[in-house]
C-alpha cells in the first residue's frame, strides 16, 4: 500500500500532457512507467493473496496463513521459490521461441496500463483511441502463448495453445462489440473521457454489455469456467506445461496481470473508474478492481469447465448475437434520446437484458456431442 | 487447398493430474477428438496374488488393504468372507454388524472421493472435492478410533474383527449419521443442476445396458446403465438380508447417471447404517479361530459389493497354512474394459470426464 | 440369494448338445474339454433358462500337472451362477480358445492370465503382457517361478 500512499500524497503533479518544459515529457514518462510496473506487481501479489485466501474460504479451508501476518507474505514466498527453481528446457524445444514466449506474453499485459487512468488525467498516455489500443494490444499476448505452445514441442502445450488462439479469436468479437456500446454513450474512445462521462456508472446503462464484456474477458484471459487452455485435469497445464523457474513465473505473472488488466478495463468502462465519493480516487479505483477480480475468483471456485466446442458455441451463438442486439439497442437509445434522463433507461435496459438472455437461452444449446470415428 | 492433417498420439499419464494414480492412456487423437485409446497398466504391479501364496491366511489381510487403498475396509471384508467360506468359520453376530457398519462407512467415504474427483475432472476447481473430503475426514476419524489407522485399516480378522469399538465410537457415528443427509443435500445444491455440468456430463460416454453386462461391468457403473444388480441384494453376504434399502439405478448410462447413482447410494448406505446401529447386538467380536487357519482342500469364491463394484476373492486351499492360489477379481480393472468404446469419438475433455466417472483405483488394477 | 446351479445338471444339458465335451462334473463345477470350450460357453450364454450373460471372472490355477482355467458365470436375469473349468496339460506352450467373442469382459482378464500364468488365449485380438513389461522372462504366478 506504500506505493499508493506515495501516489496520493506525492507532490509531483500527475499530468497527462507534457508541459512545455522539454524535460517534462520524460519525467512524466519515467514516473508513470515506474508507477505502472509497481502497481502491476503489487496488485498481482495482492491478487494472488486474494485468490488463494478467497478460494480457501470458499472451499471451507484456511488457505495460506503461515508466511507473515495472515499469510500476507505468501506471494513473496511463492515468487522466491519459483525464481530459485531450475530452469528446464526440453531438449527438443525450439530454444529461441521457448525463451522469447514469456516476454512476448508479458509485455502487452503491462502495456495495457498505459492508457488506464488511475485518477483524473493520471495516466501514461491519454490516447484518443485508448480503447482501440487496448483491444489491439491485448490480443498480442496470444502470440506469446502460441509461441510457448509451439516452442515447447509438447503435445499438451500445443493443444493448450491452439485452444487459446481459438478462444481469443472468437471472443475478441463480442468483447469489442460490448465496448462499442460504451463508446457510443460516452462519445469518446479515450478512457479518461469515458470515465469523466460516467455520471452514473455505465454498468447501469449497459448491463448486458458489462455482462458480455465480463464473460468474453474471462474467456480471453483463461479464467474459469473458460480456463480450458490450461485445464489441469485435461492437458496438465496447457501452454506452460514445459516451463519452470523464472519463465514459469513470467507466465504466472502474465495470468494475473491480464486478470488485473481486464478488471481495470471493466472498472474503467463500466464501474466509473476512479470516480466515487469521499475516498481518494486511486483507492476507489483499486477497490473496484479488487471487487471485479473477486467475482472472477468466485466464478472460478463455483463453476465447472466448458469444453472447447461449447466454448466456441457460446461465443458465436450466444455472445455475438446478443452483443449485436445490444449494440443496436444502444444506438437507438443514443440517437433518439441524446439528452434524456439516463436514469429512466436503467430499469429499461435491465429489463431488456433479462428478456434477451431468457429468450436466447431457450434457443441455445451447448455442445455438439459425439463425432463418429 | 486442403490442409494435410494426421492423427497424433498423446500419452495421458502415467503421471497426469486426472488419471487417479499411475495409469496411462495411449490416446490417438485427431486434434481434440479421441480416435482410439489404449489403457496401459502395470506401473503399480506388486504381485499381491503371488505374495499371498507365501503368507498365512491371516497374514495376507494387511496386503488386501493395499488393493483399493481408498476402500481398505471393503477389501478386508471380501477377503475374510472368502477365508471363512473356505474354512467354514462362523462369525459372531456383533462382528457381522461391525463389519457392515465399517463397510458402509467405507462405501460413503469412497463415493465421496469418487464424486469429488469426478467433479474435479469436470473442471470444478477443487471446491466439491474439498467439501467432500471434509466429510470423508470424519469417516476416517471414525476408522482411526477403531483401528488406529487412517488409510490402511487392517481391521477385520478371519472370524471377526480385530478389536471392539471404543465407547466414543457410537456417539460419534450417531453425530455423523445425523449430519450426513444435510451434507449430501449440500453436494446436490453445489452442482447438480449446473448448466455447464449438465452439458459436460449428460449424454456423454453412454454405456448401454447390453454392453455393460457383456463387458462384466459391475458396481455403480453397471447400475447407472440401468441394470438393477447389487450383490448386497442379489447374493446377500454377511447379514445384508436383514437391512432394507433400495438399489438406485440410472436410465441412460451416461456420466451424469453414474454421478447421480453414487450420490443416491450414499443415502442408501446411510439407511443401512441407521438400521445396523439400531440393531447392533452385544457379544463377542471374534469367534475362536486358530492363529493359523488350515482350511480343508477345496476352493471358494466370494464376492462383495465394494464401492468400485464386484470385488471377489477366489481362494484355493491345499490344507496348508497359506492359500494355494489367491485370485482377486478387480472391479477397477474390469470396469475399464468398455472405456475404449465409451471414449471413442469424444473430445479429450470428455475422455477425462468419462474416465473419472468410471472411478478406478490403480492399486486394484495392477495388484 | 444367488442360486448355484449344480455342475451335474448343466453337464446333462451340455452332453445332449455336445456329446463327449464334459471331462468331469460335480456339485460345484464342471470341467469341459478345451477344444469345445467356446461352443459350450456360448451355449450356456444363449440357451433360454440358463442365460449366463455375465462373466464374473476368469482366473487360472497352476496344479503342476495342468493349468486349470476357471470361468465363473452368472445370470443377471435368473440370479444363478455356476463354475466352468477347462484344463491345459501342455506346460511349455499352454493355450486355450479365447472367450472374448462371447463376453467382452474377458479382455483384460485373459491378458492378465497370459501375462502372469503364461496361458495363450487363441483368438484374442491383443494378446500381450498387461502388467509386466514386454521383455519380462517367465510367468510369475506359475508355481515353478521363484
Amino acid at each position: 500500500m506504500a506505493i499508493i500512499d506515495f501516489v496520493i500524497n506525492s507532490r509531483v503533479p500527475m499530468q497527462a500532457l507534457p508541459p512545455d518544459w522539454p524535460g517534462g515529457f520524460w519525467w512524466h514518462w519515467l514516473f508513470f512507467t515506474v508507477v505502472i510496473i509497481g502497481f502491476v506487481l503489487t496488485m498481482v501479489m495482492g491478487f494472488i493473496y486474494i485468490e488463494r485466501r478467497g478460494m480457501g474460504y470458499m472451499q471451507s479451508r484456511l488457505g495460506p496463513n503461515r508466511t507473515g501476518p495472515f499469510g500476507l507474505l505468501q506471494p513473496v514466498a511463492d515468487a522466491l521459490k519459483v525464481l530459485l527453481k531450475e530452469n528446464i528446457v526440453p531438449t527438443t524445444a525450439d530454444k529461441l521461441v521457448h525463451w522469447l514466449a514469456p516476454i512476448v506474453a508479458f509485455a502487452p499485459a503491462l502495456m495495457i496500463f498505459a492508457v488506464i487512468p488511475f485518477q483524473d488525467k493520471a495516466l501514461l498516455a491519454d490516447l484518443n483511441i485508448g480503447i482501440l489500443y487496448i483491444v489491439a494490444i491485448s490480443s498480442v499476448s496470444t502470440v506469446g502463448v502460441f509461441m510457448a505452445g509451439w516452442g515447447s514441442s509438447s503435445k499438451y502445450s500445443l493443444l493448450g495453445a491452439m485452444r487459446n488462439v481459438a478462444a481469443v479469436v472468437s471472443y475478441e468479437i463480442p468483447l469489442v462489440l460490448a465496448v462499442v456500446g460504451v463508446v457510443m454513450i460516452a462519445g469518446s474512445m479515450s478512457l479518461n473521457q469515458i470515465v469523466l462521462a460516467q455520471n452514473i456508472p455505465f454498468i447501469l446503462l449497459q448491463p448486458l454489455g458489462c455482462l458480455l464484456f465480463f464473460v468474453a474477458g474471462c474467456a480471453e484471459i483463461n479464467r474459469s469456467p473458460f480456463d480450458l487452455m490450461e485445464a489441469d485435469s485435461e492437458i496438465v497445464a496447457g501452454f506452460h506445461t514445459e516451463y519452470s523457474g523464472m519463465k514459469f513465473a513470467m507466465f504466472y505473472l502474465v495470468e494475473y496481470a491480464e486478470a488485473l488488466a481486464i478488471s481495470a478495463i471493466i472498472t474503467t468502462l463500466f464501474l466509473g473508474g476512479w470516480r466515487g465519493p469521499l475516498l481518494p480516487p486511486i483507492l476507489w479505483f483499486v477497490l473496484k478492481v479488487v471487487i471485479v477480480f473477486f467475482v472472477m475468483v468466485w466464478t472460478r471456485t463455483t463453476l465447472p469447465r466448458v469444453r472447447i466446442d461449447q466454448l466456441m458455441a457460446l461465443a458465436w451463438k450466444f455472445l455475438l448475437p446478443l452483443a449485436l442486439i445490444n449494440l443496436v439497442i444502444t444506438a437507438i437509445q443514443v440517437l433518439i434520446w441524446p439528452t434524456a434522463l439516463p436514469w429512466i433507461l436503467v430499469p429499461v435496459n435491465f429489463a431488456i437484458m433479462v428478456v434477451l438472455i431468457l429468450i436466447w437461452s431457450k434457443f441455445f444449446k451447448l455442445g455438439l456431442g459425439r463425432i463418429e470415428v | 487447398m486442403a490442409l494435410k492433417t494426421e492423427p497424433f498420439v498423446l500419452n495421458i499419464g502415467p503421471v497426469h493430474p486426472s488419471t487417479h494414480g499411475v495409469f496411462r492412456m495411449r490416446a490417438t487423437m485427431d486434434g481434440e477428438v479421441v480416435l482410439d485409446i489404449e489403457p496401459v497398466f502395470g506401473y503399480l504391479h506388486r504381485g499381491i496374488e503371488k505374495l499371498a501364496e507365501q503368507r498365512t491366511y491371516g497374514g495376507f489381510i494387511p496386503l488386501t488393504d493395499r488393493l483399493d487403498y481408498i476402500a481398505s475396509m471393503s477389501n478386508n471384508f471380501a477377503y475374510v468372507t472368502a477365508v471363512e467360506k473356505l474354512a467354514g468359520i462362523k462369525v459372531p453376530e456383533r462382528a457381522e454388524y461391525l463389519r457392515v457398519i465399517m463397510a458402509e462407512l467405507q462405501r460413503i467415504a469412497a463415493f465421496l472421493i469418487a464424486v469429488g474427483a469426478f467433479l474435479n475432472d469436470c473442471g470444478a476447481f477443487f471446491t466439491p472435492f474439498i467439501y467432500m473430503f471434509r466429510e470423508r475426514e470424519k469417516i476416517v476419524d471414525l476408522f482411526e478410533m477403531v483401528s488406529g489407522q487412517r488409510l490402511t485399516y487392517n481391521y477385520m480378522r478371519v472370524g471377526g474383527v480385530s478389536q471392539d469399538i471404543p465407547d466414543e465410537f457410537l456417539p460419534a457415528l450417531r453425530k455423523f449419521l445425523d449430519k450426513m443427509p444435510g451434507y449430501i443435500d449440500e453436494y446436490d445444491r453445489l452442482l447438480m443442476q449446473n448448466e455447464i455440468l449438465l452439458a459436460r456430463s449428460k449424454g456423454i460416454g453412454i454405456l448401454t445396458r447390453e454392453k455393460a453386462i457383456n463387458c462384466s461391468i459391475s458396481g455403480p457403473v453397471l447400475r447407472a446403465s440401468g441394470v438393477e444388480w447389487d450383490i448386497r441384494k442379489a447374493d446377500p453376504y454377511s447379514i445384508y438380508d436383514r437391512f432394507e434399502f433400495d438399489i438406485p439405478t440410472g436410465t441412460v448410462g451416461d456420466c451424469y447417471d453414474r454421478y447421480r447413482v453414487r450420490i443416491a447410494e450414499m443415502r442408501q448406505s446411510l439407511r443401512i447404517l441407521e438400521q445396523a446401529v439400531a440393531q447392533l447386538p452385544s457379544g463377542p467380536i471374534r469367534s475362536d479361530v486358530p492363529h493359523l487357519v488350515r482350511p480343508p482342500v477345496g476352493e471358494a469364491y466370494t464376492h462383495i459389493e465394494a464401492p468400485k463394484g464386484e470385488l471377489g476373492f477366489y481362494l484355493v486351499s491345499d490344507n496348508s497354512i497359506a492359500p494355494y492360489r489367491c485370485h482377486i477379481r478387480p472391479p477397477s480393472l474390469i470396469n475399464l474394459t468398455a472405456l475404449r468404446e465409451m471414449v471413442r469419438g469424444w473430445k479429450i475433455a470428455d475422455a477425462i470426464v468419462i474416465f473419472g466417472s468410471i472411478d478406478i483405483t490403480v492399486g486394484e488394477i495392477d495388484r | 440369494m444367488t442360486r448355484t446351479l449344480s455342475g451335474k445338471d448343466i453337464a446333462g444339458q451340455l452332453e445332449e448338445k455336445f456329446p463327449g465335451s464334459i471331462v468331469e462334473s460335480n456339485q460345484a463345477h464342471l470341467i469341459v474339454k478345451s477344444e469345445v470350450l467356446p461352443d459350450t460357453l456360448r451355449f450356456l450364454k444363449e440357451t433360454a433358462g440358463l442365460d449366463f450373460n455375465y462373466l464374473n471372472h476368469i482366473t487360472a490355477v497352476d496344479y503342476y500337472q495342468y493349468f486349470e482355467v476357471v470361468y465363473q458365470l452368472s445370470s443377471l436375469e435368473h440370479n444363478h451362477t455356476t463354475v466352468v473349468k477347462a484344463r491345459c496339460y501342455d506346460r511349455e506352450n499352454p493355450s486355450l480358445p479365447s472367450v472374448i467373442g462371447i463376453w467382452q469382459g474377458a479382455d483384460f482378464q485373459e491378458r492378465e492370465i497370459y501375462d502372469l500364468m503364461g496361458i495363450n488365449f487363441t483368438g484374442h485380438p491383443n494378446m500381450k503382457r498387461i502388467f509386466l513389461w514386454e521383455d519380462f522372462q517367465g510367468h510369475p504366478l506359475r508355481k515353478d517361478y521363484l
